[in-house]
């Protein structure tokens, strides 16, 4: 039975595979970066300032990706930065979800007045603009990894909250439920037994959109000098310097951008790929 | 004693007010199967909610009593309702489709009460559940147990929620219009299965329907509801001799038949609608 069930499950697509190979290899680059980044992505050399990718006429050897304005190691510096972003992506994310399903479900399932105060706290949130809201938040806890999270996480819970209330809702209306009251069981149990397994395809889509979400609002906040303080490496960081030497050494500025696009593409890659497969709705 | 009965049930819509049931009585005698009639909207499925405690929330019951076994449930805490109601009835629910928990397999949604309520090893539970599939005629026992809902037909998952429904000897089941969503061929097995299994259980049955023919193949007495009110409490076989009330002989009338295939169908006559509308009204005031 089990074997029949797998095989009739769509084969893992080339969406899955690019995505996920993309993440696979940015965790490891990440995990491994002090051994495998090529030189220290700190150690600053004015003789060898905006040198060129290795194809390109001037370029350096063991220099790949060329040298920012203050002769910094490009390739080392993505890698590097490829930590801070991942574990935003990660943190962020799984806090974000969390936090924006527990109310979803609480709102979805409980419904009357638990519905009434968590919904129009929602719609309250979502009046605030997001981008003001994060620098106003930054600016209260000071800038660092943490006010970075925290901000993610205050200002797109209501997503996961909305998504997974709506759902909630509609499993809550389906006779398995009521065959569920019926037997006695308690709401906690129901809650967490019937209806959360099947929320949480739509909780993982989500999350996997969520984890993009936050490695570009952690850019964003790098690029408003709002982020990490210390001279850590930061995709955001990187694109803000490489803005001001665009048109003297225009690599500074694109590697860091191409890396963020791939990967928030990704992610949001890897949660339509894993919808197709595991969603027991569509399968 | 009748197992269960319903004594001057009333509910309402609680917005608007608008009378949903109005003075509902009715008995389910243990080992028998009582039909509920009526048109949509007539108020039937909502009796068998109200009787296994899971009326929509913008509803409530506004008098009455509900006996099961003799206590009046709505009398008791809500907690002790619940514990009654989850020992003694259970359901057959109209939509195969969702009534089963698509994220689980079926062996777990049959075991389910075994386990929480009556307190069984997983182990017997599920040698239980191999046998009550065996009952139901599904063709691999083994195989169904382990298999998730969207692994079956309609009919596969009618007979494993069937099947879950008896899994705990309940006194009462409640049966809401569980053929409506199958194919004519399997609505016919689904039948003769529930009244099978209602005969060798012994277990009381309240059998909604709509449908006049299924409630003469399954049951011994039924109610005809119409906007809420019960114009017609007899016995099968009195009812298709003849009814009382106009508009359940109307209603009867209306039934297709083989007997005469050419001739056009009858709908119920608008002076029969009018004049139990007036009735019903009447019965309010």
């Amino acid at each position: 039975m089990a074997e029949t069930a797998a095989a009739r499950r769509p084969p893992v697509g080339l969406r899955l595979w690019l995505s996920g190979g993309w993440l696979t290899l940015l965790a490891t680059a990440a995990l491994l970066a002090p051994w495998i980044a090529p030189h220290n992505p700190l150690a600053q050399d004015l003789m060898l300032g905006r040198l060129p990718p290795v194809w390109m006429e001037g370029a350096e050897p063991g220099y790949w990706l060329g040298t920012d304005s203050l002769g910094r190691d490009v390739l080392s510096r993505l890698i590097h930065g490829a930590r801070i972003a991942l574990v935003v992506a990660l943190v962020a994310g799984g806090l974000t979800a969390l936090l924006g399903a527990t109310l979803g479900l609480l709102a979805g399932y409980l419904r009357g007045r638990t519905d009434g105060v968590i919904s129009r706290l929602v719609d309250i949130w979502m009046a605030f603009p997001p981008v003001l809201f994060s620098i106003l938040l930054v600016a209260v806890i000071g800038p660092g990894l943490t006010a970075i999270v925290v901000a993610i996480v205050l200002i797109d819970w209501t997503r996961f909250a909305r998504v997974v209330r709506a759902e909630a809702m509609a499993q809550g209306a389906m006779d398995y439920v009521a065959s569920a009251q019926i037997a006695g069981r308690s709401r906690l149990s129901i809650m967490l037994a019937e209806i959360l397994p099947n929320v949480l395809p739509t909780v993982v889509v989500l999350l996997t959109l969520e984890m993009g979400i936050a490695v570009i609002v952690e850019a964003i906040l790098s690029f408003v000098n709002l982020s990490i303080p210390t001279d850590d490496p930061t995709w955001g960081g990187m694109i803000a310097e490489g803005r001001t030497s665009i048109h003297q050494a225009w690599w500074v500025l694109v590697f860091p951008l191409i890396a963020l696009f791939l990967t928030v593409l990704a992610f949001s890659q890897l949660g339509e790929g894993l919808k197709d497969r595991y969603d027991p709705v569509l399968r | 004693m009748s197992h269960l009965e319903v004594r001057n049930l009333s509910a309402r819509l609680k917005r608007s007010g608008a009378p949903l049931l109005r003075d509902v009585s009715l008995s389910v005698e243990a080992g028998q199967a009582h039909g509920l009639v009526g048109e949509s909207g007539a108020g039937k499925s909502m009796i068998g909610k109200a009787v296994l405690g899971i009326l929509p929330r913008a509803v409530e019951i506004t008098g009455g009593t509900i006996r099961l076994d003799g206590t009046d449930l709505l009398a008791l805490p809500p907690a002790e309702r619940r514990r009654r109601i989850g020992a003694g009835c259970a359901l057959i629910p109209q939509d195969p489709l969702t009534a089963l928990n698509p994220s689980r397999r079926i062996g777990g949604q049959i075991t389910d009460r075994l386990v929480d309520i009556l307190g069984w090893t997983p182990a017997a539970a599920l040698a239980r559940a191999r046998a009550l599939l065996d009952e139901v005629q599904i063709a691999d026992p083994d195989r169904t147990l382990r298999a998730f809902p969207h692994e079956l037909s309609g009919g596969q998952r009618q007979r494993a929620l069937i099947a879950a429904a008896f899994a705990a000897e309940p006194k009462l089941i409640v049966a809401d219009e569980p053929t409506t969503a199958l194919d004519v061929t399997v609505q016919k097995q689904i039948l003769r299965l529930i009244a099978r299994m209602q005969a060798q259980h012994g277990t009381a049955l309240l059998f909604v329907t709509h449908d006049l023919g299924v409630v003469s193949k399954v049951c011994t007495t039924l109610s005809v509801l119409y906007a809420g009110r019960v114009i017609e409490d007899t016995t099968v076989r009195a009812f298709f001799a003849g009814p009382h009330h106009p508009y359940a002989a109307a209603l009867l009338a209306a039934t297709p038949r083989c007997i005469a295939p050419d001739t056009s169908l009858l709908p119920v006559p608008e002076a029969v609608i009018a004049a139990v509308r007036a009735e019903v009204e009447r019965g309010d005031g």
